[in-house]
């Protein structure tokens, strides 16, 4: 999930959505890591369906044209891309906020500093466990957890800022005092920690990862006590349970209000997992410009503003602090992407919801992997 | 905050005009912040090198505005951006 910017996105009721302040730029689905959670969806595009360089770099300067200022390279794992280095460049030609997140795995010192180099401004490195061990297993991926340190060394050696995101789940989330010593003993100045959201890989680990009520609550109340004590050393962003909570999180922000996705083979997407809306149909970089994508497209303006929700989101208070929750989730769950988040206790699906989240809390399960196409 | 500690920056952490929104804002990691024009001012000044005491004096002068009555609001705004790991004072 992308983290909304602040300051800059307070929709208004009145709406008259603005150009965009985040691209995501998921520049390949190839990654050495198989994590059972993985955001991208579960059709994974080979390389040879990427864009190439030139198309890539054509994508940053229409983004910063329209008002992008911060690009997330995401992946898969960018550093699966050998032409990084050029995308980095052209970031900071273009005047963009160069973000890169990865799994550390193919960075080396040598190559952080030259990403340095030429512009890159920031590293969120993706951390599957406080030891080797844990975050192996999650990972998939023997020897992925030294390596990770070692580039989060690197990163604090180059002055880079460094964040870690830490995805967790019914495995990994009662070790979270770890998780904050660790970000501070790497000297991180940021930590993530996203409940894992359920939607692709992840869905199909429900019985494996799903957090119980307990946990996240106890995970809710770590969070806040770490901030109160940690206040100018680490700053935490987090992303909670909203299995078992009331009220749905503000997905995105707001659909199309904030953030768009560029997947690898160039369709644009208004979040991570819009493609399982089956009715969406998402245009593409090679035939269309990204400007008139972000204002015109039919996907980007489906769930924009207020006129599309039925009740009882249409009449509610809430719906301008949380635009009716997740659009995807309400696809998955409710088979309508109208449908009120069944999060929300508004919701005739709530209870529903918050039964079968209890089941798979209960439960345990073999790891689903991701796996890349031959 | 001492008048004469140093703000500075943190490395990842800077200024930009956003020429579509037309205003100033600061980026940060994962975060971009839109800018008043007074948030704009002080960042403006506070160049790593310059005390908060100068930055005071330099804002004082080129808006011709009481020292004392401005201090407050720097301080408090500096502050904000040292708790969200954005700055750093020394």
């Amino acid at each position: 999930m992308m983290d909304a910017p602040d300051a800059l996105t307070q929709p208004s009721p009145s709406v008259t959505y603005g150009p965009p302040i985040a691209m995501l730029a998921e520049v390949t689905h190839r990654c050495p890591l198989s994590c059972p959670y993985c955001s991208n969806p579960l059709e994974l595009t080979g390389r040879a369906g990427e864009l190439d360089t030139a198309t890539w770099i054509d994508v940053f300067r229409q983004a910063a044209e329209l008002g992008v200022l911060q690009m997330h390279l995401s992946g898969g794992e960018p550093a699966s891309r050998r032409d990084l280095e050029e995308m980095v460049s052209a970031c900071r030609e273009y005047d963009l906020y160069s973000n890169l997140i990865t799994s550390g795995i193919g960075l080396t010192e040598k190559r952080l500093a030259e990403l340095k180099e030429r512009g890159l401004d920031h590293v969120q490195l993706s951390l599957q466990g406080v030891d080797a061990a844990m975050a192996d297993l999650i990972g998939g991926y023997r020897g992925g957890y030294a390596r990770k340190m070692d580039v989060a060394g690197w990163t604090t050696a180059l002055d880079l800022p460094l964040t870690l995101n830490a995805v967790v789940h019914e495995k990994n989330i009662d070790r979270l005092p770890e998780m904050i010593d660790l970000s501070v003993r790497m000297g991180a100045r940021r930590l993530e920690v996203a409940t894992v959201q359920f939607h692709g890989w992840a869905d199909r680990n429900r019985a494996a990862l799903m957090p119980t009520r307990e946990q996240a609550k106890l995970c809710g109340q770590r969070v806040a006590e770490a901030r109160e004590r940690l206040k100018g050393i680490l700053v935490i962003d987090y992303v909670p349970a909203d299995h078992h909570a009331d009220y749905p999180k503000p997905c995105m922000g707001g659909w199309g209000s904030t953030g768009l996705n560029v997947v690898p083979d160039g369709r644009v997407m208004p979040c991570h997992a819009a493609h399982t809306i089956p009715h969406l149909v998402f245009e593409n970089v090679k035939d269309t410009p990204l400007a008139d994508i972000w204002w015109k497209s039919d996907a980007f303006n489906a769930y924009r503003g207020f006129d599309w929700m039925p009740e009882p989101c249409r009449s509610c208070d809430r719906k301008a602090r949380d635009f009716g929750g997740c659009r995807c989730q309400a696809m998955a769950v409710a088979g309508d992407a109208a449908a009120t988040d069944p999060v929300c206790i508004k919701s005739p699906l709530h209870a529903q919801l918050q039964a079968m989240a209890q089941a798979d809390a209960e439960s345990d399960g073999e790891l689903t992997y991701r796996v890349m196409p031959k | 905050m001492d008048e004469d500690t140093t703000p500075r920056l943190l490395s990842g952490c800077r200024t930009k005009y956003d020429s579509v929104r037309g205003n100033w804002v600061l980026l940060a990691p994962e975060r971009a912040i839109k800018l008043d024009e007074i948030g704009a001012a002080i960042l403006a000044e506070t160049n790593g090198e310059r005390s908060l005491g100068g930055i005071l004096d330099a804002l004082a002068t080129k808006y011709n505005a009481p020292r004392e009555q401005i201090a407050g609001d720097v301080v408090a705004f500096l502050a904000s951006l040292r708790d969200r790991r954005m700055l750093e004072i020394s």
